[in-house]
């Protein structure tokens, strides 16, 4: 087998901490040919507003985009489910040559009849601003005529990174919120940002918040309603989770509507506990605030001395981390630790260049730090460093498991609730249960007919 | 106009299909000329179907691509691609990015192979395969069109292989195939192949190309091929890479249904005794009877009962004349082909049963198929995993076949062809037939 390299144009995206300067080059597009784990501006777009339930979900281009995003994330609602569903103007080449306004424009009325959504958002992909359909005068003219919100999502896959994508969304979920107002606001509220109830866990850190007495006005996304998030400008605070997606949306509304914010994570239970305590120190009042110490000793004390026995077993085993964005990297670092597990590579698709100092100053030393990485490194970094398990998403899975390292999803695909205090339960569990499987035992030796 | 929104498509997009196909040659890479998500998606779709490391690049297009054209992207890509997998053919399919901006990818390769004149460089195969064209179907075939195009050489030979165009069949498909033609002591091209690229064994190493395929030194043999056997009833001409061989290189092509129930099969293996002037062997005789004793076992449980097939134009033409040899009736066909000729070829199945006209659906969605599902009845779905909500939604069982199957392991390994695959579909399908009844019967029967 050929040696493997590092892509002479992907040096500055890949560290090993306590060698050498230290300065992510990250950001960036991703190079042409090196099979990048990202997706596109149109995926970032979609992942965000996905959650939104009452909401039709239309994809303007050719099938593909509205064929792999159909049911995709395990975000629940309790209520409608119309974003489980894929609509797609499923262009064709006479609509490339003619343009494909009308399409678009019939697609809209036809689904509004047909389901009665709340809003509507039209996805622009690569072609549509290429073959000239003016989506925004089209969606304003809908909007007008058929009494709701239509709101375009400019998410044409080339143009920028998934980032661009997140932004995107925000533009469209920015235009809906301050459009309604509340019967009565409370001053007591917030906003979740960033968490998009996969398996429940939106219902999970909402009940936190809920039992702090503390009520929350919207969460973006997760169990999303329109109406919900019409108000939420009338929140007293931000929550921001997930940074890279939802950040944006909360720097919008402090200009606009003065709402400060703060990032937190909902991983592991340091996280978890500082996401409840700093939304409590917030609102200075001393009920508040023990009403979180008990609930945050209950919730610990239940669940300590389960992931004392877990920690038993895992000392000493060793994780890959690579996610999407940079904070769902710290969190996992510190989860991972309380379990006994060390980190020995950790990167992300999307981190700025201050998340890799972070993650950076976490990481022990000999740890490997990557950036928008390919397969090639992955599974040659995993090896290199002996781990024992990769966390990451659908398609590390088979990369890790072809080499019998173990592997845990925690991608938007996972029917798992990971969040919280439960869901470091079921983190831990599923870790060990991964780990500890006695299937890799037959992955490495030669098997007797070699 | 007709519909204008389309939803919970059945197809999926042009250069997909691409994709899979390229998997099926040994030591190849596919790069889709357009923006990171397709790659991304399509791996992601692949994979979770086959359960594998799938790479696909991407030449990664930015807003300044889509102005000034994708060249630089794409000699940028090829180049990655080579200093990092090492591969002997590089395929690059277009989208419909680079095809709207009318980007000349077969310029770029021409450039680039002539920059590098000198150096040793792989094969480099562009397939033209815009999403707004077709569908992935139509990208599978059209790649192996574009292979057959580069690599075949010479003219037909009375001792030359036979060439086997497959189509899109499970792994295990593949495999069985090759049992069948070594059975009839046949050298054959299979193309593609990638019973092994698509379901291998562990690693102790990564290979950032999986091995297995049809090498790229075989694929030559094409064109001195006594003859060539492709399955599919409703492939175009130009989407034909028997029809090509035998248009540029005087090869005698059998197209033929996907061998799936009796008369289907048979018709292979007839034109495999023709092919190989071997009679039929006797083990292969043996599933034949084997086939036909189970057909009576199971007769009971499944005449009447009636059926909503969908998938691939080709796969649901088969399945539907396989229902219809154990009295099943069709309730409703869905086809996922952009194409033309699948409503013809049902109807004409039907006629020729004489049995009762299902709902024909060309480039159907699941929204279609639902309605008309509810209209004509049903009592089971056979198809791929993409019909579970409408299943679960009627509470009808559904039996998984077919691609994608996303919510089982195991869909590489489903044999549906030859007698033997089709035993397979037999004990499939009448086992959820009795499974229902059994578990809709206050009795609970122990014996059915």
């Amino acid at each position: 087998m050929p040696a493997i390299d590092v892509l002479k144009a992907r040096q500055t995206q890949v560290f090993k901490k306590g060698q050498g300067e230290f300065e992510m080059d990250c950001n960036r597009k991703s190079l042409s040919g090196a099979v990048s784990q990202r997706a596109c501006v149109f995926c970032g777009s979609r992942v965000v507003l996905y959650p939104v339930a009452d909401a039709v979900h239309l994809v303007h281009g050719p099938i593909g985009c509205a064929a792999y995003t159909w049911d995709i994330r395990g975000s629940l609602s309790s209520g409608p489910e119309l974003h489980r569903l894929s609509f797609s103007t499923d262009l064709r080449e006479q609509d490339i040559i003619h343009g494909a306004e009308k399409k678009m424009e019939k697609s809209v009325r036809d689904l509004v009849a047909k389901y009665q959504p709340a809003a509507v958002f039209v996805y622009a992909t690569c072609i549509v601003g290429i073959i000239g359909d003016d989506v925004d005068a089209v969606c304003k003219k809908l909007h007008r005529e058929l009494e709701l919100p239509v709101i375009p999502v400019h998410s044409e896959g080339f143009k920028g990174t998934k980032r661009d994508g997140y932004r995107a969304a925000c533009d469209a979920l920015f235009k809906l919120i301050g459009t309604a107002e509340p019967e009565k606001p409370e001053p007591i509220s917030i906003n979740i940002m960033g968490e998009f109830n996969l398996a429940g866990e939106a219902w999970i850190i909402k009940n936190y918040y809920e039992k702090m007495g503390i009520k929350v006005v919207s969460v973006f996304t997760g169990d999303g309603r329109v109406a919900e998030i019409k108000q939420a400008h009338r929140a007293a605070l931000n929550v921001v989770q997930c940074s890279g997606s939802m950040l944006g949306l909360a720097q919008m509304m402090k200009e606009k509507y003065g709402t400060p914010f703060i990032r937190v994570s909902f991983f592991g239970i340091e996280d978890t506990s500082n996401a409840l305590y700093d939304v409590a120190s917030f609102f200075k009042k001393d009920e508040i605030y023990k009403r979180t110490q008990e609930l945050v000793k209950s919730e610990v004390a239940e669940i300590y001395p389960l992931l004392k026995e877990y920690r038993k077993k895992l000392k000493g085993k060793r994780a890959a981390v690579y996610v999407g964005g940079a904070f769902k990297a710290f969190s996992l670092i510190l989860a991972l630790r309380s379990i006994g597990i060390d980190v020995v590579l950790a990167g992300s698709q999307t981190g700025t260049k201050e998340d890799y100092e972070i993650l950076k100053d976490m990481c022990d030393d000999g740890t490997i730090l990557v950036d928008d990485s390919n397969p090639i490194e992955l599974s040659r970094f995993a090896l290199e460093t002996r781990a024992d398990i990769f966390i990451g998403g659908v398609k590390e899975r088979p990369m890790a498991m072809k080499l019998g390292i173990g592997f845990c999803d925690h991608n938007h695909e996972r029917k798992i609730a990971l969040a919280g205090f439960e869901g470091m339960m079921n983190f831990a569990k599923e870790v060990h249960d991964t780990i500890c499987s006695p299937v890799w035992n037959y992955y490495r030796k030669k098997a007797w007919y070699e | 106009m007709s519909k204008a929104v389309t939803q919970n498509s059945c197809s999926y997009c042009t250069p997909l299909g691409a994709s899979l196909a390229f998997k099926g040659i040994e030591n190849a890479i596919t790069m889709l000329h357009g923006s990171q998500g397709c790659a991304t998606y399509m791996r992601r779709f692949l994979i979770s179907h086959f359960r594998e490391p799938i790479d696909i690049a991407s030449s990664s297009f930015t807003e300044e691509t889509a102005i000034f054209g994708g060249g630089a992207n794409l000699h940028l890509g090829l180049d990655n691609l080579i200093s990092q997998y090492h591969p002997e053919l590089i395929a690059v399919a277009s989208t419909c990015l680079s095809e709207t901006i009318g980007d000349d990818m077969n310029l770029h390769i021409k450039d680039y192979v002539a920059r590098k004149k000198g150096e040793s460089i792989p094969f480099i195969v562009p397939v033209s395969t815009p999403s707004y064209q077709g569908s992935h179907i139509e990208g599978f075939y059209l790649a192996v069109v574009a292979l057959v195009q580069a690599f075949a050489k010479g003219e037909s030979n009375p001792s030359g292989p036979v060439n086997v165009f497959p189509g899109m069949v499970s792994c295990e498909d593949l495999r069985y195939l090759k049992e069948v033609l070594k059975e009839f002591d046949l050298s054959y091209v299979m193309v593609p192949d990638y019973s092994e690229t698509l379901e291998g064994g562990n690693w102790e190493e990564h290979h950032p190309i999986p091995p297995g395929g049809t090498p790229i030194q075989v694929l030559k043999h094409t064109g001195t091929a006594r003859a060539s056997i492709e399955f599919g009833q409703v492939i175009s001409d130009k989407q034909s890479a028997a029809k090509y061989l035998a248009q540029k290189h005087g090869v005698t092509s059998a197209r033929i249904p996907l061998p799936i129930g009796i008369r289907c099969t048979d018709i292979f293996y007839q034109t495999l005794e023709e092919i190989s002037g071997k009679s039929i062997p006797f083990s292969l005789r043996k599933n034949r009877g084997r086939l036909v004793d189970a057909y009576g076992d199971a007769h009971k449980y499944v005449f009447g009962k009636r059926a909503v097939v969908y998938g691939e134009d080709d796969f649901v033409l088969s399945i539907a004349s396989f229902l219809l040899e154990i009295g099943m009736q069709l309730s409703v066909c869905g086809g996922s082909g952009k194409g033309e000729g699948f409503e013809e070829k049902m109807m004409q199945l039907v006629n020729d049963n004489h049995a009762e006209v299902p709902i024909i659906y060309e480039g159907s969605d699941f929204k279609e198929i639902e309605m008309a599902a509810m209209e004509k009845g049903a009592d089971v779905f056979i198809g791929n995993s993409k019909g579970y909500s409408i299943s679960r939604s009627f509470d009808i069982p559904l039996v998984r076949v077919g691609f994608p199957i996303h919510d089982r392991i195991g869909g590489q390994r489903i044999l549906h062809l030859g007698y033997k695959g089709t035993l397979n579909l037999l004990d499939l399908i009448t086992n959820e037939l009795i499974r229902t009844k059994q578990s809709l019967s206050s009795v609970g029967y122990s014996y059915i």
